[in-house]
């Protein structure tokens, strides 16, 4: 166990004391003592940046299951740290924001800090697991962790509805992606994640290689909201804001991103990982951002525009695999995807997370988060109206938000596929950018919503709950250092362009790089009047036209008719998928002990009836048959009259007699067989029996004892005779093949000589083997105490008794 | 000789209990039926009898000894059944 696997299981480790600290330490809001640990985490791995600087990697392994080759092996390099320092930077800042969002009074918050905890402890563990079963088991800590946190008020039915959804969805992805896993390891022959990718180029000729990539795909889209899996994450924003923020922008849903990178080494070399990848992002960021404008919550804006910018990132990385195609570094122009990927990744995360906080101020000052409600809020809440301004601003892609940078990169490298002749991409070249461009165009109206129509316009006090003032400065903190590093980011953006994107981006092509050589990264702002920068120039100008004149054409979202949504189709899945199984269930369990005996009959009849065909089985020998007399013919005749009587009958006394009478005739064949000591047994529980029987007859009902004859169904006819001829075409088939001699000679011999004893039915009875005369002398205890019981104890519901009565 | 002799007096007996299940099936009356059973209870008897000179062996002479009993109980019981409804009735003391 070293310092990284210590970090990742830190976490957890302090979850169990959380409840601890909020009973013992109760004037003290609980998160303070949280905040120390992502704070430690954070300055931990920061101490990592020099080793990850240089291409180097770290890695240590832990045994959990040697001998399945499951080890909790960690394995730092750039792409791991720059999601750990995310996830433990991010998190300290959500962690303090929470603190003064959540009230220390009302809130159950040692559930909200556990579960968050958890949650962190988890995406550290996906971040910087090797092993696949290790990270598959941190994937689904996250989906858990982040059901418990979006249903942290579950007494609302939205949350609990949301956090169902969610979870449904991510968990179907994560258990496809141990598929891919699974299918992977069988092909590599090992669990390690750098071990597969060193045998990329055998793997890719391997014929389950295609299953298993869209099998670890569709887990990676699932937790990262890509379409059609993207209807989730709306209803996720019913969790607290701090949750949003953490895990719906910052963490959880680049999990995915970070999975698709992370495997891009095993897979991107194919051109199904190129389209894949490539047109699922790139459609989901046109069809989220087009949705978002239609939003009039504000965090559902903010969560289609989340799906959108992931969608746009993952474009990034399917077309970054173009890159591999290339042999040598300096004319490789598709490297500039790989690094917009990353750096992009790195921006949404900051502007996101601010963008989140501000709107959890918003919802926190004025008691509501739609925008028809709110206006005018500049003058109220500036320190607020700053902070959006900058993110989002930033989300929209202009200068001099590092937004700009990103959005620029990304153009570019849109721009640049139509220079690419590979994978038969020919003229669809030309849709790339040109989605791209409408995507931004979108992304540009929603992000203007956010901050005109929220804090300019007029102002609507009778709507508000409450009276708007600013945020207390502890509210404000978290968002305020977020937008800063979005300016910082943004001026000097070359301040991450070779300790973080670099290591990162070389993580994600490591094939390319020849020893000893980087990644060309170099973001600056002017790089003259070219392609991209025209394009931006032109989503400003087409952005602002339209978001002026919104309500003109606001009306075409109506002609999308609710009918076909995908959540819809969600909630219809589901319905008829309860009421589908429902009725299958409810079509074959009639609750009719009838049914459930044909059924078993049938199978009897069709499993045996198909073996004894398939297998060719029916024997008949006749050698083996001894002589019938004549008297035993007239008692099967005198057997089978007792046997069709009772069938036959029109009363049951006249059955039970009957029943009778076919005991004692067997009996009698017990003798004619030679079986004297069967034959006495059977005359005694006979007559037992068939008392028995009087004994149940007398007590029956008086209402429903009019007798009646049997009715006659056909179906129970074909199912009996069925039954039975398969029985005898088995009898006489098994008695047709002998294969052995029978081992009664040994008993014949030996029941004198070596038990002492001269009726050898006894003897085997009591001697040879007499453990199973011991059981059936327990089923005869058991099935007395039964009877005793059953007439005994009569309890009434409720619980009383009524033995004395 | 003897073993003819044996078998024929077994088919008639088989036969008998053809007869005797004739009546058992058509009744027409519930005590038609318990007759028969007794009846048959006894052919068993013989036939258990007839068979164990037959097989020349003694070991069959106890169950012809318990089908006497058992007859006997049975059709007594059925009888008390018929008459009373019950076969065992409570102790009024009780």
């Amino acid at each position: 166990m070293s310092l990284l696997h210590w970090a990742v299981l830190a976490p957890f480790i302090m979850a169990v004391f959380v409840p601890v600290l909020r009973k013992k330490a109760a004037l003290i809001h609980t998160g303070w003592f949280v905040l120390i640990l992502p704070i430690v985490l954070f300055g931990t791995f920061l101490q990592y940046l020099p080793v990850t600087m240089n291409n180097n990697s770290v890695m240590q392994t832990a045994s959990w299951i040697p001998s399945l080759g499951i080890n909790f092996t960690v394995y730092m390099d750039g792409l791991s740290l720059l999601f750990a320092l995310l996830i433990s930077g991010i998190g300290s800042l959500v962690v303090l924001y929470s603190i003064y969002y959540l009230s220390k009074t009302k809130e159950s918050l040692h559930h909200f800090y556990v579960y968050l905890l958890m949650f962190m402890g988890a995406m550290l563990g996906v971040v910087l697991s090797d092993n696949v079963i290790t990270l598959y088991m941190f994937w689904e800590f996250t989906s858990i962790s982040s059901f418990l946190l979006i249903a942290y008020w579950y007494d609302r039915e939205r949350s609990r509805y949301g956090a169902l959804k969610s979870m449904l969805i991510t968990v179907f992805g994560g258990l496809m992606m141990l598929g891919g896993f699974l299918v992977l390891s069988i092909m590599g022959n090992t669990f390690s994640i750098r071990e597969l990718a060193a045998q990329a180029t055998e793997l890719n000729e391997h014929p389950l290689f295609l299953l298993a990539m869209i099998l670890v795909l569709l887990g990676a889209f699932t937790k990262s909201a890509q379409f059609p899996f993207y209807i989730w994450l709306p209803d996720a924003m019913e969790a607290p804001t701090p949750v949003s923020a953490y895990l719906h922008s910052a963490t959880m849903v680049k999990a995915g991103i970070y999975l698709v990178a992370r495997f891009s080494p095993i897979f991107a070399f194919s051109g199904y990982w190129f389209w894949i990848v490539g047109t699922v992002g790139l459609f989901t960021m046109v069809w989220a951002s087009f949705n978002a404008v239609k939003q009039t919550d504000l965090k559902g804006i903010l969560a289609f525009s989340t799906v959108s910018q992931l969608g746009l990132i993952m474009s990034l990385l399917g077309i970054g695999a173009a890159s591999l195609h290339f042999d040598s570094l300096d004319d490789n122009i598709f490297t500039t995807a790989v690094i917009a990927a990353i750096f992009h990744l790195i921006n949404h995360a900051t502007f996101k997370g601010s963008l989140f906080m501000v709107v959890g101020v918003i919802d926190h000052e004025t008691g509501t988060r739609d925008i028809r409600k709110l206006g005018g809020l500049m003058s109220f809440m500036p320190i607020t109206f700053t902070l959006s301004v900058i993110g989002a601003f930033s989300m929209a892609g202009l200068p001099p938000f590092n937004g700009f940078l990103s959005k620029e990169m990304f153009f570019l490298s849109m721009v640049q596929l139509m220079e690419l002749n590979l994978f038969n991409i020919d003229t669809w070249a030309v849709l790339f950018p040109v989605l791209a461009w409408v995507g931004s165009v979108f992304t540009f109206i929603y992000s203007m919503i956010i901050v005109f129509k929220v804090f300019t316009g007029k102002f609507q006090p009778k709507k508000l709950e409450k009276k708007p003032h600013e945020a207390p400065v502890g509210m404000l903190i978290s968002p305020i250092i977020l937008a800063l590093l979005v300016v910082v980011f943004g001026l000097f953006p070359n301040l991450l362009s070779y300790s973080l994107i670099q290591p990162a981006a070389a993580a994600i092509v490591p094939s390319i790089i020849p020893p000893g050589e980087q990644l060309y990264v170099n973001i600056y702002f002017w790089h003259g009047i070219n392609a991209e920068l025209l394009m931006t120039i032109g989503v400003v100008a087409v952005g602002i036209l339209l978001y002026k004149f919104m309500p003109k054409w606001v009306r075409v979202y109506e002609y999308f008719p609710g009918k076909i949504t995908l959540n819809q189709f969600y909630n219809a899945g589901l319905y008829a998928a309860e009421r589908g199984s429902n009725a299958i269930t409810n079509a074959y369990m009639t609750g009719f002990i009838r049914t459930y005996l044909v059924y078993i009959f049938a199978f009897f009849i069709a499993a045996l009836g198909f073996t004894m065909w398939a297998k060719d089985a029916f024997r008949y020998d006749a050698s083996a048959v001894a002589p019938i007399g004549l008297y035993e013919g007239c008692l099967i005749i005198v057997l089978l009259a007792a046997t069709l009587t009772i069938l036959m009958a029109k009363s049951r006394l006249t059955s039970i007699i009957s029943l009778g009478a076919v005991g004692y005739t067997v009996s009698l064949f017990f003798v004619i067989f030679r079986a004297p000591d069967l034959a006495l047994t059977q005359l005694v529980i006979e007559t037992i029996s068939t008392a028995l029987f009087l004994l149940c007859f007398y007590h029956l009902p008086k209402l429903s004892r009019h007798e009646e004859k049997r009715r006659f169904q056909a179906g129970n006819a074909i199912i009996a005779a069925g039954v039975g001829i398969i029985v005898t075409l088995l009898g006489i088939s098994a008695h047709s093949s002998k294969f052995f001699a029978s081992i009664n000679e040994y008993y014949i011999e030996n029941t004198y000589e070596k038990a002492g004893g001269e009726n050898m039915v006894n003897v085997i009875l009591v001697d040879f083997r007499g453990f199973d005369t011991l059981f059936e002398i327990a089923v005869l205890s058991v099935a007395a105490l039964g009877i005793y019981g059953l007439i005994k104890l009569r309890l009434e519901k409720g619980g009383e008794t009524n033995e004395n009565k | 000789m003897i073993e003819t002799i044996l078998q024929i007096s077994l088919l008639l007996l088989a036969i008998a209990m053809i007869g005797l299940i004739y009546r058992l099936i058509k009744g027409p009356t519930v005590p038609d039926r318990v007759v028969a059973l007794d009846a048959m209870g006894v052919n068993l008897v013989s036939m258990t009898a007839v068979l164990s000179m037959l097989l020349d062996t003694s070991n069959y002479l106890d169950i012809i000894l318990l089908i006497g009993i058992l007859a006997f109980i049975g059709t007594v019981a059925f009888a008390k059944f018929l008459e009373k409804g019950e076969v065992i009735e409570y102790d009024r003391d009780q």
